[in-house]
Formats: C-alpha cells, structure tokens, sequence
C-alpha cells in the first residue's frame, strides 16, 4: 500500500519531524490513519476471502457434487510456486515503497505486484480444495459446514466490523473532531496488532487436521465442544478479536469525550461520531461476555470442564467422558448477549456513514438530527434486552417470550426513526448522484428490507415456521450485505480523496455499482421464497433431500449466479480503487464541498502528524449546507477562512 | 396476503397453523405497505430534488410532522400485532394439552443424525432409559426393557405415527447435540438441547394424503417430513424423518402391530408380575405438568 507514503514531504517538514524508519512508519505506526489504513487494507482482504468462501459454497449449492471449476488445478499445485511468488511479491513491493522508482521500471514493479498478488489470492482459496476438503474438487460436507462457520466469522469480526470501526472510524472520527490523534496511540496500534493475529489465527486453521471451525459462526455446544482443533483456533482467534474490538472501544470513547476540537459541542457532533460513539459503547459492554464464554469454551475443550456440557450425552454410541452439570443454553445466552448488540455495531457505523454522505450530498442539514442521535443512544441501550429473540425455539415460556417479543418491537422504533429522518432528508435537497451517494441511497431500501423482514422473525409465533430457514439468512444479509456493505462502498468512494488526495473514476464508480446492486437482489431476494417454504439454513445440498423444497430449488442455480455476477461486478472496483491511487483525479482538501472538518480543516491527506495544519476551533453545526441569508453554498464547522 | 404466502408454504396440517400463517400474512401486509409507501416517496423525491431541477437546496427541508404520524402509525400496528396476536398466540403454543384430551404422549430424542421416537405402548409408561445402554443398531435411546413399563414400549427410527384430531404432546431431548425437530407441514418447530427435554404441544387435523406417506411418496419427493433445522454436524443436510397422520383406527392397528411386534421380541420374564398401571400416564406429570418459563427439567 503506498497510501501514506504520498504525505506531501514539505508538510512534514514543516513540522519539524524527521523521516521515521519504515517499520515504524507503516508498520507498528501510532498514527490513527496509517492504522486505519492498515485496518482497511486488512479487512477489505478478509471481505474478498470470506466472500470467496460464500462463492464456494454457492457453487456446492446450485450444482451439489459437481467438482469445483477453475481452482482444481491450483489445489495440488507444488508449494515451490507459492514461496516463489511470496519472494517476489516481497521484493517488488518493497522496492515500491522506497519510492524511488520511475517510468517504465516503476510500472513493471506494479505488474509484478498486482500479478503476484492475483496469484496468491487465488492459490490461496484453491488451497482450501484439498483432498481432505474436496477430492476432486467436490465438497464435503465437513468442509460445506466450514465454509459456512468461516463465512460467517469472518465477515462479521474480520471484514465488515474492522473496516467501519477499524477503518472508518479509526481514520475519520479523530479528523471529525478536530483531534490530532486517538487518545491512546499505543493502544490503537495494540488494537490492529491483536486484530491481525485474530485474522491470521483464524485463516491458518483452514489448514490443520480437520479444517477450521465448523459449528457455525455461534459455535453452539456440545456440537463445537466435541468438534475438531478448528475450533479451539476459532477460540483463541475469537479472543484475540475481541481483545482488539475492546482497546479500540476504550480508545474511541476517550477520544471522543476527551479530544473534541473546542467548540465542539454534543450536539455539533457529525452523526458519523455519535454512531461510532455508541458503537463503541456496545463493543465495551458486549464483547465481554462473549470473551468469557469463549475462555469458558476452551476450558471445556481443553481442560475437561462441562460449563456447557450437561451429563449422560451419547455421541455416536459412546458415553461421552465428560463431568456433566453444564447448560449448552449458557453459551447461546452469553453469545447472543454479545451478537445482538453486534448487529447495531454492524448498522450503526454504517447509518453514520450514510448520514455524512446524504447531507453533503444533498446540499442541506440532514432532517431531525437530534432525533436521530436520541434514537441511536436509545437503540444502544435497547440492544443490550433483546438478544433472546434469537432463542424463542430453546423451549421459552409466555412471559419470557412476551418480553423479548416486547423489547423487539420497541427497538425497531428508534431503526424506523433513523431511517426516517435520512429519507426526509433527501425532500428539498439538491441532490447530487456521484458514487458514494448512490451506494448511500441504494442502503435506505436495502436496509428497509432487512430491517421490515425481521418483524416476522422478532414476534415468535410467526418465528416458528421462519426460524433457521433461508427466510433469516435474506432477512439480515439484507441488513448486513446491501444494506451495511453498501455503507462501506458509499464511506470508500467519499473519503478515499481524504486517504489519498485523489477521487476513485465515477464511470468506474457506477459500474460497480449498478451490476452490484441488482446482482445482491438476485442473490438474496429468493431466499425468502425458500424460507417460506421452510427450506432450513445450513444444509450441505441446498435442500436436495426435502420433499418440501423441492418446488423453490430451481432458485439456487440463479442465486449462485447472482454471487457470480456480483463477483465481477467487484472488479471495477478493485481496479479503480488501486489505479485512483496514483492515477485519479488530483483533488483539493474539501472536493465534496462539506462542512465537517476532516475535509474543511485538514488537507488531502491530512497532515502526517496532527492532522490539521492550524487547531480548528468549531463555531456551528455539522451540516451548514445551503443556509440561508448568505451567499455562500455551505458554511465549515469551524472559523471560515474563506466560504 | 396468507394465501399469496401460501404458495410457497408446505401445506398445513395443524389445529394452531392457520393463526400462525395469518398472522405471517398481516405481518407482510404491513411490510409491503410500509415498502411500498417508502418507495414510492424516495423515488419521487430522487427524481424531484435531482440537482438539475433543484440547484438550490432547501436549508429547512420538510416542516410538516407527517413522518411522526407514521412513526405512531408503526408503533399502534406493532403495538395490536404483539398484544393482539403474537402474545395470546404464544401462550397457546406453550400452553400443555388438557389431561381430559387425552393426548397422545411421545417422547423424540434426536441424534446426529436420526430421530427416534418413543410410544409408551398400552400402559401409557415410557420406560426409563439409560446412556450406558445405548447401542446404536439395537436401542439407540437406550431402553431398560427391565424396567418398569418399558416392556411395551415401540421405538421407531424417523418414523413419526401420528393420529388425527387428537391433541399430541411431543416431548422432545437429544442424546447429543442441539437438533431442531421441524414439521413444515404442520407449523411446528422446536430445538432439541441436551440436558433438556422440551414438551411440544399441537393436534393434527389432518390426515397424510396416500401419496406423501412413507415410503410411497419417497420416489415422488413429496414426503411429510421431520427436518433438524439447526446444524448438527456433517449429516445435517440429510437428517430427515417421516411423519404421518392417520384415521385414528388406522392409528390403533399400525400401534397393535407395533406392540405385539415388541411384546413377541420382549416376552414377559416368568413370575414377575408388572403392575401396569391405568391407561392415563399419570407418571408423566415432569414432561407435560406445570411448566416453567424455561422449560428446563
């Protein structure tokens, strides 16, 4: 990544700074944005391989049985071509970061490193289809279930919570407040470090006897107690995860109450902040008991504890030695009491996002702020009580089910509100549709789906039929796919000229975007057909067996090729996002014309060391677009200089 | 809407279905109006304020409180879903048979990755059972047919005989792992978890048509099926068992079989004389009785 490198030279100077060595530049950096970059970079490779593992699985889906195509070939390939291409990928990329290449020499090294990386990338997934996981390149079903585990895993944990707090709020909180820095720069980079290990952790127990964790994303016991070593490195990857998600919470709450740009006041705060504020807040108070009861997991697994054993289990005929006395509902509590508020940290950043870019984007204050950040503070108390809406099956009596039926219901108010409030924004705009503002709009449908298809799932008679089908696998990828994942997009497209000084290509842009968003319909919309049907999830054959699906599985062939076709509709977006590095539009600090202070205070890119060349003071509110009685378009957050 | 649903919906064979499914269908009612009154502003709006016919936006933007009005709108039609439908409708599913019913009791243990069912037999007892006496070809749940009024008893593997139009209790366990016992066509579904055993209360009220009874309807594909709707190892896909609802004398006579079937294998030890007790299973209080928010036993 040569990102940072492009500091312009003189303002670090200026500065009075001396070159930092590259290890301590790029590496283990303090800086909140080389971390953030580094988040970014790191998740955005975790959201292609997870989404590879999703491809996979499509395949096994649409056409269960037949071998895999394409990747059969690299799966036995010798190793000797991977080391080689590790080495030189390793060469060519240092020579680049040096940054004294030029002309034809430099392009060659580009090749270089694009085509090595292709390659490993690529070897990397075909390496899955070993013969352990698929002879031939047929699936297993032991690997099926991996894949679906993994996917899960690391979509959450490892691509989109790192890229929208990691990432985005790593980068852009600290610049929205007028902070030099995170509070805590040491902890920060202890958050990435914890994060990459969690990543690589996680990654390598694809490779050791069994494969990696197959008892699902929720690791439900006995089943993932009595699994195979994949699951005591989802374990210790889980730990390290979550040790990251907490020194970053920590650090952006401090930052956040600490670090504010004088002036800035609550209620002047970019609704980006209050999001990943209250983000934060859920990270801090839900991770731990998933921390706990991920220790607690691996005591049953490795130390003979019975925590979520109960006695007098029979596992293929055999007594199972083990103490006995647990509750396998414990887990499910413990991990829903996390999972739930997760789904808020995975839509919230995202909401933030989404505000940033409708306000700037249709030249006026976003309607009903105040609402909205009364709503967010509300959703993050609320989805502390309603986790259990995801057991109303476990054998849940009338009061209890009353109650979390209740708390359901009331915490799609404050969604509703958020929602609401962007929709009413767009009414007197004056809307501009460039990128980041398509994918901002296509999330208010799309997430309306998501979030309308969870009431059937939240009031638990109609969850009876719908519990565990494909209805709930289309409920919230709807919220998490186009909805959270089309946050990122619109979040890359609007602040990669912060991150570089450039823009992405709008043409590129719209043709990522178009492709995208009808393919992820075709992808997910049938799946509530099936559902309705009452195909269940996480079945290796799709369905094949069941007399009862069998009118609704013509519908895996045309979502398997809506994950196609959403596959190449990524690659503009890859190319575009590499070749705007060096290549986009050269574009001023403030290129969207906004208010808030990463982009009005700071140049592109901010200043390597501090981040804004004078201490912005802050005098309005986030949103002074098009007001009234001035001449001028919109008004920055801070002392204008000049409109 | 319910029957717009129904169309992909499995038939529903259930006295307790037809309220889920229409309150399924007013949820999507409230979904679609709700979609389609969003949709159609957004559209409007994007094609109104486009930048080319609005260069000048409007700081103030919408004044009017219309969105307060459907935001309460949203809350007064989740507020009548929830104490008009979901909760009432809850408190039936959970809610035990009436002893005078006479329900049909059967005990469901999953395994990775079977069910088995367990009749009582004429005495209305389930034996005890025991892990240590598993044996997977021959007991898979482990019957002591030692023990009191076990002698009986009918274990059938992913067969589910049921009779029409009387109330069932299921009560369901697990040897293993978490398993979901799911019967699409008849709206029930309800996870196994180890440790527990769970009492599923519904009453058919219809009988399996001739053509999806096992195993005739297996070539056809069109099986009343049990799914496991939670993932339980690498079998889950095809952990599948039949169930079929019959007239209640066609009932009598598959059990008669069943019976003098186990009764001719399990002849009576000499001299011992097992009281049997009357026809009700007063023994069965723990499974069906009073039952608790968290039906943990």
């Amino acid at each position: 990544m040569s990102v940072p490198e492009k500091q312009p030279a003189a303002v670090a100077e200026h500065h009075g700074h001396h070159e930092e060595p590259f290890w301590k530049k790029y590496i283990f950096s303090q800086d909140h944005k080389v971390i953030g970059l580094q988040y970014g970079i790191t998740a955005l490779f975790f959201l292609m391989f997870g989404f590879c593992l999703m491809l996979l699985m499509r395949w096994q889906l649409a056409f269960p049985g037949k071998p895999v195509p394409l990747l059969g070939g690299l799966a036995s390939m010798s190793r000797l071509f991977i080391y080689g291409a590790l080495l030189i990928l390793a060469i060519a990329a240092v020579y680049l970061l040096r940054g004294r290449a030029t002309g034809a020499v430099r392009g060659l090294a580009v090749a270089v490193v694009t085509l090595a990386s292709v390659f490993l990338f690529v070897t990397l997934v075909a390496r899955l289809l070993s013969d352990a996981n698929a002879p031939g390149g047929i699936i297993l079903p032991e690997f099926y279930n991996q894949l679906g585990a993994m996917h899960g895993t690391i979509m959450v944990f490892l691509a989109v919570v790192p890229l929208l707090v990691g990432a985005f709020g790593n980068y852009v909180l600290p610049l929205q407040i007028g902070a030099p820095d995170m509070a805590f720069p040491k902890l920060n980079m202890a958050s990435y470090w914890c994060y990459l290990p969690g990543g690589l952790v996680m990654l390598m127990s694809f490779f050791v006897p069994g494969g990696a964790a197959n008892s699902g994303w929720t690791s439900y016991p006995p089943l993932s107690n009595i699994a195979t070593q994949g699951q005591t490195w989802w374990l210790f990857g889980m730990v390290l995860l979550i040790t990251s998600s907490l020194l970053g919470s920590v650090n952006f709450i401090t930052t956040v109450f600490q670090l504010r740009a004088k002036g800035l006041s609550f209620m002047r705060l970019p609704f980006f902040c209050w999001a990943q504020l209250v983000t934060s807040f859920l990270l801090l108070l839900a991770f731990p008991p998933l921390e706990a009861a991920g220790i607690l997991q691996l005591a049953d697994r490795l130390l003979g504890t019975s925590f979520f054993m109960p006695s007098g289990l029979v596992v293929s005929g055999q007594v199972l030695d083990v103490a006995g006395g647990g509750s396998p509902l414990l887990w499910q509590h413990l991990f829903w009491f996390l999972a739930h508020p997760e789904v808020y940290v995975l839509i919230l950043p995202a909401m933030g996002i989404v505000a940033e870019v409708i306000a700037n984007n249709t030249r006026k204050p976003l309607w009903g702020y105040k609402a909205m950040v009364y709503a967010t503070i509300f959703l993050g108390f609320m989805s502390f009580i309603v986790w259990a809406h995801h057991m109303f099956l476990t054998g849940m009596g009338t009061s209890i089910s009353a109650f979390f039926q209740t708390t359901t219901m009331i915490i799609s108010v404050p969604s509703v509100v958020i929602l609401t409030a962007l929709l009413i924004s767009l009414w007197g705009g004056s809307i501009r549709f460039n990128t980041p503002m398509l994918f901002a709009l296509a999330f208010l449908p799309m997430f309306g789906i998501g979030g309308l298809t969870g009431l059937p799932l939240g009031l638990a008679p109609s969850d009876i039929h719908l519990h565990d089908t494909y209805y709930v696998i289309g409920h919230f990828h709807y919220v998490v796919a186009p909805g959270t994942i089309f946050a990122i997009f619109a979040g890359i497209y609007y602040w990669f000229p912060k991150f570089t000084g450039r823009k992405m290509s709008e043409a590129l842009g719209k043709l990522h975007f178009w492709p995208s968003l009808i393919a992820i319909n075709c992808v997910f919309m049938p799946m509530f057909i099936q559902g309705l049907a009452g195909v269940s999830r996480r079945l290796y054959d799709g369905g094949q067996q069941y007399a009862h699906a069998q009118e609704v599985l013509h519908w895996n062939a045309f979502m398997s090729a809506g994950a196609y076709m959403l596959l190449l509709a990524q690659i503009p977006f890859i190319f575009n996002f590499f070749w705007s590095m060096r290549r986009g539009e050269k574009v001023g600090a403030n290129p969207w014309q906004a208010t808030t202070l990463e982009w009005a205070a700071a140049p592109s890119p901010p200043v390597a060391h501090g981040n804004f060349p004078q201490v912005p003071v802050v005098v309005r509110g986030p949103y002074e677009y098009s007001p009234p009685d001035e001449d001028v378009e919109f008004l920055p957050q801070h002392t204008p200089q000049q409109a | 809407m319910t029957e717009f649903l129904q169309r992909w919906m499995p038939v529903d064979g259930s006295a307790h279905g037809a309220e889920l499914d229409y309150m399924t269908g007013l949820l999507h009612w409230l979904m679609a109006v709700l979609f389609v009154g969003w949709a159609l502003y957004f559209l409007y709006v994007l094609f109104r304020f486009r930048a080319g016919a609005n260069p000048k936006a409007s700081y103030t933007g919408v004044k009017s409180n219309f969105s307060s009005y459907v935001e309460v709108g949203i809350v007064v039609a989740e507020v009548i879903l929830l104490v008009a439908f979901a909760i009432p409708a809850w408190a039936r599913w959970v809610t035990p048979h009436d002893p005078t019913d006479n329900p049909l009791m059967v005990r469901v243990v999953g395994q990775q990755f079977a069910w088995n069912m367990h009749y009582p037999g004429p005495d209305g007892v389930f034996g005890p059972s025991d892990p240590h006496l598993v044996d997977e070809a021959t007991n898979p749940i482990g019957l002591d047919r030692s023990g009191a009024g076990a002698r009986d008893d009918v274990v059938t593997i992913n067969q589910l005989h049921l009779p029409v139009d009387r109330p069932v209790t299921l009560l369901l366990s697990t040897k293993d792992v978490i398993h979901s016992f799911s019967l699409p066509t008849m709206r029930v579904k309800q996870d196994a978890i180890p440790g527990m055993e769970i009492p599923v209360h519904f009453k058919p009220v219809m009988t399996t048509p001739e053509e999806s009874r096992f195993p005739a309807c297996a070539a056809a594909k069109n099986c009343w099926e049990i799914a496991c709707a939670q993932l339980c190892g690498l079998g889950h896909y095809r952990m599948r068992g039949f169930f079929m609802v019959h007239e209640e004398a066609d009932f009598d006579s598959w059990m008669g079989e069943q019976v003098a079937a186990v009764l001719a294998e399990f002849p009576e030890p000499e001299a011992t004389e097992v009281a049997a007790p009357a026809a009700e299973p007063a023994a069965m209080d723990e499974g069906h009785g009073e039952h608790d928010d968290h039906a943990s036993h």
